[in-house]
């Protein structure tokens, strides 16, 4: 089901938009992409051109987007064991932020990495925060429980965002390019940033899933989860990596975009269990749906003018986000 | 057989979980200091003390959640340090006192992750031995119909039944709980320990528990553990540890202790503030108190009495605040008296569970009253006597059983605080003195000839206010007993005279 609605999503995508691609033509074109024997006769040229240099990579960058922040969500809801726990909660997409906007108010180009440097910049500053947030808390608490974790990771949630407040009081003309940034977007990325983000997200993902089990033992309290044999706190550490590598190389192509990584693992816990060996792959397919889509009504819903993507996830999902509560509330008390 | 049984293991280390010198906190600060003790498989020990005594901090150092600051763990002679916590897990599993469960996992996936130490490989492939496990101790906690509920939908009861599946079916060697009761109403917890101390035995599972409950704890454990201010009191069996001084001492509240009423292990019950207030106004029986008729004698009090009696109804030791001798015809006979007699009490507006009920044939109008002072200490002795089926009960192989009525029902109400000694005492004195008054007024059992000592359907009761002058002996020489003496003296002679006035009068 996840995975069908998520090549439902990817043919959608790319097929429409301002220049509308006739869906067969989309599938036959994706087709030829995967094995070149496919023919493309009687496509026209210019669909074939839009797909494959615009739509694909947009699709796919967004699919990729989404999928590293809802599983990273999904994995950071179990470790934490707060439902409302998101990448947002642990500072690190802050970190990015910082990353990316320094490199944004200063003009910065790094030797040999060029054009890469935000991207690079933002995933060095989200580790630098991890590291950061971990330290801080081991320094308040040795054993680092996670109410300590959330607050320190809180605390500097709240300072970066006071820097990056600070950095676009001080700026002149980049202005609208940091804000612009800030509000997340997939558009005009290319192929470069599939590069960027592909290798983390492989990781990240693989290493989450592997610790399925461990998540689940985890969901139900660190001490519990060493009763019942986990190595609490290097598995902690691992799976806290893993999420902030995914998030920080999600914020570093797409900028900030909100929402995915606390909606859509709810929403997959309630369709399919709080399982994690099922929750984290579904939470792939769900959040690369859910962006893909939210990308889509980005760019068409008042076209030609493209809505930050951030605007979209938020919309929608701010009030789906309040309806689960509220539904989970009643089904509790009821 | 127990001792025997422990002295054989204490000589090999294999089997044991041993705690050497423990000390260790929270942060450098050491809340349990320098425990020592150990457990033999098939064992269950129990951990007691207030609150703050360091209880829950000594299962977490022995669990691993906290490192101890000093001494040594070990199992087998293996010190615990050196386990990993996948291994650790095979060997000790912990009942959690409550656990969060924020997400809604099934039953049976949260059963299941009790395997998870037994899982191999990166993808902890799931295996039939860790299904059939899994299955076994969903059927011994009785949640195998839950499986497929939420943890979440569950009541307190039901989850810490399936927590406790969870840590089962880690199978492990030594399983702590942390007050495993404190969300389970009385069946539960009785059924709770069955299981755990049927499995300790089966499974040579060593059990140590963190108990609030002293009773509960006496029940089922072989050892307990006293801890105080993060020291150990006391180690010993049940018995010793729950001492009444220390068990104040230790909890710094007044405690009684009682005999079990079932099984030779000590209970310690509760006294309440009010109790206290109660002692301040002395209540004393008097001769205002009593009722008579033709029908029946009934004594009234305002606060129940504690009561030591051969009664038909209340007989026993209780509580007590109605007392009725019940005039019934020389032919009354009811194949279930018993419950003939609570009707009857019912009837007439008192509670079976607040009287003491005794029937004679005997005519009421021949009762013997009277109340005897001396200082503090003061008797109320109401006596009903007949003695037509008078008996000498040294005579043991008599040929007929003549069913005459006669029937001697003692009462004595002491002003005082008894002991149970006292009680007993206060017994064997009236009795004896009873037996003398027989010998006074010539009764002679008419079967043997001889000098009756009573009638074979003699009734006692003692009751004590249990306020004012404490009085710990009864017997002839002291005190209350000389007031028995007298009393019994005189109001059973002045009861057998009237008796047999009458009996003349109308022959």
């Amino acid at each position: 089901m996840g995975a069908s609605f998520l090549l439902l999503a990817i043919v959608l995508g790319i097929s429409l938009g301002t220049v509308k691609v006739p869906i067969l033509s989309t599938i036959q074109i994706l087709l030829a992409q995967i094995f070149p024997f496919v023919s493309l006769d009687g496509v026209d040229q210019m669909h074939v051109n839009i797909v494959s240099n615009i739509r694909l990579p947009r699709v796919i960058l967004a699919g990729l987007v989404g999928a590293a922040l809802a599983i990273a969500g999904a994995a950071f809801q179990g470790l934490l064991r707060n439902p409302l726990a998101d990448p947002y909660t642990l500072g690190v997409s802050s970190g990015a932020s910082v990353g990316a906007v320094v490199t944004l108010f200063f003009q910065l180009s790094l030797p040999v990495i060029g054009a890469f440097t935000l991207p690079v910049l933002s995933i060095l500053f989200s580790f630098i925060t991890i590291f950061l947030v971990l330290g801080f808390a081991q320094k308040i608490e040795r054993s680092m429980r996670v109410e300590t974790i959330i607050l320190t990771g809180i605390i500097f949630s709240s300072f970066l965002g006071a820097l990056i407040s600070l950095m676009i009081a001080l700026t002149g003309e980049e202005l609208r390019q940091i804000i612009g940034w800030l509000l997340g977007s997939v558009s005009m990325r290319g192929w470069v940033y599939i590069k960027i983000i592909l290798p983390f997200f492989l990781i990240g993902s693989a290493i989450l899933i592997f610790n399925g089990k461990e998540l689940n033992a985890m969901s139900f309290g660190e001490e519990r989860a060493h009763h019942l044999g986990v190595n609490v706190q290097r598995r902690k550490h691992i799976i806290l990596m893993a999420g902030s590598m995914l998030t920080g190389s999600a914020v570093a192509v797409s900028g900030t975009i909100g929402f995915v990584g606390l909606v859509i693992p709810h929403l997959a816990r309630m369709l399919w269990g709080p399982d994690h060996k099922h929750l984290l792959p579904l939470s792939i397919l769900t959040g690369s749906a859910f962006l893909i889509l939210a990308d889509l009504v980005s760019r068409t819903i008042i076209a030609p003018i493209e809505l930050p993507i951030g605007v979209i996830t938020a919309l929608v999902g701010a009030p789906v986000f309040a309806v689960i509560l509220l539904k989970t509330r009643a089904e509790r008390s009821g | 057989m127990r001792s025997s049984y422990l002295k054989q293991e204490q000589k090999e280390v294999v089997n044991m979980l041993h705690i050497q010198h423990v000390s260790g906190g929270y942060a450098g600060h050491s809340i349990v200091k320098d425990i020592s003790f150990e457990v033999n498989k098939g064992e269950m020990l129990g951990i007691l003390g207030p609150n703050g005594s360091g209880k829950t901090t000594l299962l977490k150092i022995i669990s691993g959640i906290l490192p101890a600051s000093e001494g040594t763990i070990s199992i087998d002679g293996n010190k615990l340090s050196d386990y990993s916590p996948k291994e650790l897990a095979k060997l000790i599993a912990v009942l959690p006192q409550h656990a969060a469960d924020p997400f809604s996992y099934t039953v049976k996936e949260t059963i299941s992750l009790g395997r998870y130490a037994h899982q191999r490989g990166w993808f902890h492939s799931w295996s039939k031995e860790d299904e059939e496990t899994v299955l076994r101790v969903m059927e011994q906690t009785g949640t195998l119909s839950l499986q497929d509920r939420n943890i979440q939908d569950l009541s307190g009861g039901e989850r810490q039944r399936v927590y406790l599946a969870q840590a089962l079916a880690q199978e492990p060697r030594i399983l702590l709980l942390d007050e495993p009761t404190n969300h389970l109403d009385l069946s539960y917890q009785k059924e709770l320990f069955d299981l755990l101390k049927k499995w300790s035995k089966e499974c040579e599972l060593m059990v140590v528990s963190i108990f609030h409950d002293l009773n509960l704890a006496g029940l089922y454990c072989d050892r307990l553990l006293l801890l105080q201010e993060g020291k150990i009191v006391i180690e010993d069996t049940p018995n010793e540890v729950l001492k009444q001084e220390r068990i104040q001492t230790v909890y710094h509240t007044k405690i009684a202790k009682q005999p079990h009423p079932k099984v030779p292990v000590p209970q310690m019950v509760l006294l309440p503030g009010w109790e206290n207030e109660l002692i301040d106004e002395i209540y004393q029986v008097d001769p205002s108190v009593i009722q008579a008729s033709s029908e029946r004698i009934v004594v009234k009090t305002e606060q129940p009495l504690k009561t030591m009696s051969s009664g038909v109804i209340g007989s026993g030791t209780g509580w007590y605040q109605n007392f009725v001798n019940r005039h019934v015809d020389k032919t009354y006979n009811c194949s279930d008296h018993k419950q003939e007699m609570a009707h009857y009490l019912e009837r007439n507006g008192f509670l079976p569970g607040e009287t003491v009920g005794m029937m004679t044939a005997v005519k009421l109008e021949d009762v013997s009253y009277k109340l005897y002072i001396d200082g503090q200490v003061s008797i109320f002795v109401v006596v009903t006597a007949g003695v037509g089926n008078a008996i000498d009960a040294s005579v043991m192989d008599r040929e007929v059983f003549d069913n005459k009525p006669g029937t001697i029902n003692t009462w004595i109400f002491v002003n005082g605080e008894l002991s149970e000694e006292a009680f007993i005492q206060s017994i064997m004195t009236a009795t004896e003195v009873k037996v003398k008054v027989l010998q006074n007024e010539e009764v002679l059992d008419l079967n043997t000839g001889t000098l009756a000592t009573g009638t074979s359907t003699d009734s006692i009761l003692i009751a004590a206010t249990q306020k004012g002058t404490s009085i710990e002996y009864a017997g002839s020489f002291t005190q209350l007993g000389r007031l028995i003496s007298r009393g019994v003296f005189e109001c059973t002679t002045e009861a057998i005279r009237k008796s047999r006035l009458r009996k003349e009068g109308m022959s």
